[in-house]
């Protein structure tokens, strides 16, 4: 699904685990596609989602608004949000913003399973 | 690195642990932000809000970018009597820290701050930091809609403690929707435009995180009661006003 410049694809990783890879811009137009992926992901009750951010192109203060939201609604569900692939940059903006500390931020999506522990 | 580099990625601030206040006026009490860390949402103890306040220039012709470029100049002058937004900086721009003084009634000001976490030509985002009344990330914009200018204030907060949720739950948020309303009312007649502001609120979250309880040890508005009654020269000091 694309809207505007953001395209997401999710891809179940096991029963446990799904990874949403997001490539493009993610901003407060990008809700719709990314709630409707985290739908699909949690479909068949993985306990852990992953975002793929490794083809960010840009993020505004939309789309760190979208990420508090999200990881509101994982949060309320029992669920673990990571995030893996991002540059130096954006981990920088997810520290300025401190979600990095209720996002778990790991460099590949083996490591982010380990640290889930699954 | 895996992501290529942005020229967008200026619009961001740098990397912040502690905020430091530039300078300020000799009748602004600067208290509750130097040292202070960033809180935001995830930081903050009450439900989680996202309110949204709208006004749309109609009969202005100006466009978005104008708009914010105004905003960014002049920020504390559209807000309402009873609250100061002091700004040592030629402009809103990322990695600024401006002070906030404002009424509380009983002649109490409450000192607190923000950091511009972003801006570009269309809108910046202000994240608040320990002790503020909310943990909160705010963004300003404005965007082209039929033909006219909209502008928005959103904001996604919580309060930071419990004390202030009592607060916000006893007339607070009247008081906070107020000031935006009025603040974006003065912003459209700055530019000829009349009309009334609208608001929406929904409550994303009715959980109060009870392990950020603690926040109040950093309650800006306890601190700055005690500020006052050490420095009897405030006791009889005007309101804030603009």
């Amino acid at each position: 699904m694309t809207t505007g410049t953001m395209n997401v694809e999710v891809r179940p990783i096991s029963a446990r685990a799904a990874a949403i890879a997001i490539t493009g811009d993610v901003t407060s137009a990008s809700e719709a596609p990314l709630m409707d992926a985290y739908a699909r992901a949690t479909a068949d009750g993985a306990k852990v989602v992953i975002l793929d951010l490794g083809g960010l192109d840009y993020m505004n203060s939309g789309g760190i608004g979208l990420l508090v939201t999200l990881l509101v609604r994982v949060q309320r569900e029992g669920r673990r949000l990571m995030a893996i692939g991002l540059s130096d940059h954006y981990r920088q903006i997810l520290a300025l913003t401190r979600l990095d500390e209720a996002i778990g931020i790991h460099d590949t999506e083996a490591e982010a399973l380990a640290a889930a522990g699954l | 690195m895996t992501n290529t580099e942005d020229s967008r990625d200026a619009n961001w601030s740098k990397p912040v642990d502690r905020l430091t206040m530039g300078a300020v006026p000799t009748e602004a009490i600067n208290l509750n932000v130097t040292g202070k860390r960033l809180s935001g949402p995830l930081q903050g103890f009450g439900q989680l809000w996202q309110k949204t306040y709208r006004i749309r220039l109609e009969g202005a012709d100006v466009a978005p970018d104008q708009v914010v470029a105004v905003w960014k100049r002049e920020f504390g002058s559209f807000w309402p009597k009873g609250a100061r937004f002091y700004a040592p900086f030629a402009e809103i721009a990322p990695g600024e820290v401006g002070l906030i003084n404002q009424d509380v009634g009983g002649r109490q000001v409450l000192s607190t701050g923000v950091l511009v976490i972003y801006a570009d030509d269309v809108s910046f985002t202000f994240m608040t930091p320990e002790g503020h009344v909310f943990a909160a990330l705010l963004t300003f914009s404005a965007e082209a809609d039929r033909g006219v200018t909209v502008v928005q204030v959103q904001a996604l907060l919580r309060a930071s403690d419990p004390l202030y949720e009592a607060m916000i739950m006893m007339g607070g948020h009247g008081k906070e929707n107020r000031h935006w309303q009025a603040t974006l009312t003065n912003l459209a007649a700055r530019f000829g435009a009349t009309g009334e502001a609208t608001v929406s609120q929904v409550c994303i979250d009715r959980k109060r995180q009870w392990r950020n309880a603690s926040n109040i040890r950093d309650n800006a508005a306890i601190r700055s009661g005690f500020y006052r009654m050490a420095h009897p020269r405030l006791w009889f000091r005007r309101s804030p006003s603009v």
